[in-house]
């Protein structure tokens, strides 16, 4: 009984007027959207800067980037069955939901450091070309936001394993997660087409 | 009674159906971008501006049925900060474009 009613309250209260700091959570995506259209600005300018080395074509494959692109947009919508699984209060279900979206990310950042490796040891790293080096910043950088968001999904999973409600707080912790996540998608969707997509027509 | 119907789930989270239409929606448009490319049935430049119009409408996609924005005056303070953003980055992406190739023409580097 008291599960319930703390559950009911912290929702009524959450559904009626979203707390300021979701919304400065939201402030802050915006300025890393900012971040991010400043290196599309630099690898837009520098795409075709080879310096007699590797292009795009030579380099990328489109199964690797397949992969990477169907690991990052299914863990999208397991986040979202955790979210709902949140807003009924199910909290193992939560739990669950995170484990797989943790271990999806996981398995992108694998293979984003394998495609890495793979191109430093053929010679076509960062210091290669103007273009190499638009290439690892952009790209990596994307990867080191997916890792941070690793992590937190982790510290999520801990901190509802203490709990028998999930209470505003947490919700709006789960929130403002989810934003972050599925706007790191969005950013990978402008890199697989501009960077990746673009460079192999 | 409240319990119960706090139990679904307000429409500003999404649902269990959102989400899948937004999934189904993501991948249709994923695959249909990766098509376009591997297919080379188009010209460069017909290619490119159909995967551009592609991640636009994807984008558009995710920010309605993932991030869940939408025109309630709840959402009126992050909308103006996102069209915000968004004036910000075209301007920085465009300008740079615009000044880095005109430096380049000048300089006559390619």
């Amino acid at each position: 009984m008291a599960h319930d009613t703390t559950l009911s309250d912290a929702h009524a209260e959450h559904e009626h007027h979203e707390l300021p700091t979701v919304f400065g959570f939201w402030v802050y995506l915006m300025t890393d959207c900012i971040i991010f259209g400043s290196l599309f600005a630099v690898f837009a300018v520098l795409r075709n800067q080879f310096a007699g080395g590797p292009t795009g074509k030579e380099l990328f494959e489109l199964s690797g980037l397949a992969l990477e692109t169907a690991l990052l947009l299914v863990s999208s919508i397991t986040y979202g069955f955790g979210m709902i699984a949140a807003h009924k209060g199910e909290i193992k279900s939560v739990q669950m939901w995170l484990g797989v979206t943790f271990l999806l990310g996981l398995g992108f950042v694998f293979l984003e450091l394998k495609e890495f490796s793979h191109m430093i040891a053929e010679g076509a790293g960062p210091d290669r070309s103007a273009f190499l080096s638009a290439f690892f910043t952009l790209v990596s950088t994307h990867g080191l936001h997916v890792s941070c968001g690793l992590v937190w999904i982790i510290v999520m999973i801990v901190q509802l394993s203490g709990v028998t409600a999930i209470n505003e707080r947490t919700m709006n912790k789960l929130t403002m997660l989810s934003l972050f996540w599925h706007f790191l998608d969005i950013v990978w969707i402008c890199v697989f087409t501009y960077v990746y997509l673009a460079s192999m027509i | 009674m409240s319990t119960d119907h706090s139990a679904h789930g307000g429409s500003s989270h999404g649902s269990a159906g959102s989400y899948v239409i937004g999934f189904v929606l993501a991948v249709i448009l994923t695959a249909a971008a990766f098509m376009v490319v591997m297919g080379h049935s188009l010209s460069p430049s017909a290619t490119l501006t159909t995967i551009a119009a592609l991640a636009a409408v994807q984008v558009v996609v995710h920010l309605v049925f993932f991030l869940h924005m939408n025109t309630t005056s709840e959402q009126a303070w992050n909308n103006k900060v996102f069209l915000f953003t968004l004036g910000f980055v075209v301007i920085l992406i465009v300008g740079t474009l615009f000044i880095m190739g005109n430096t380049a023409a000048h300089m006559m580097s390619r």
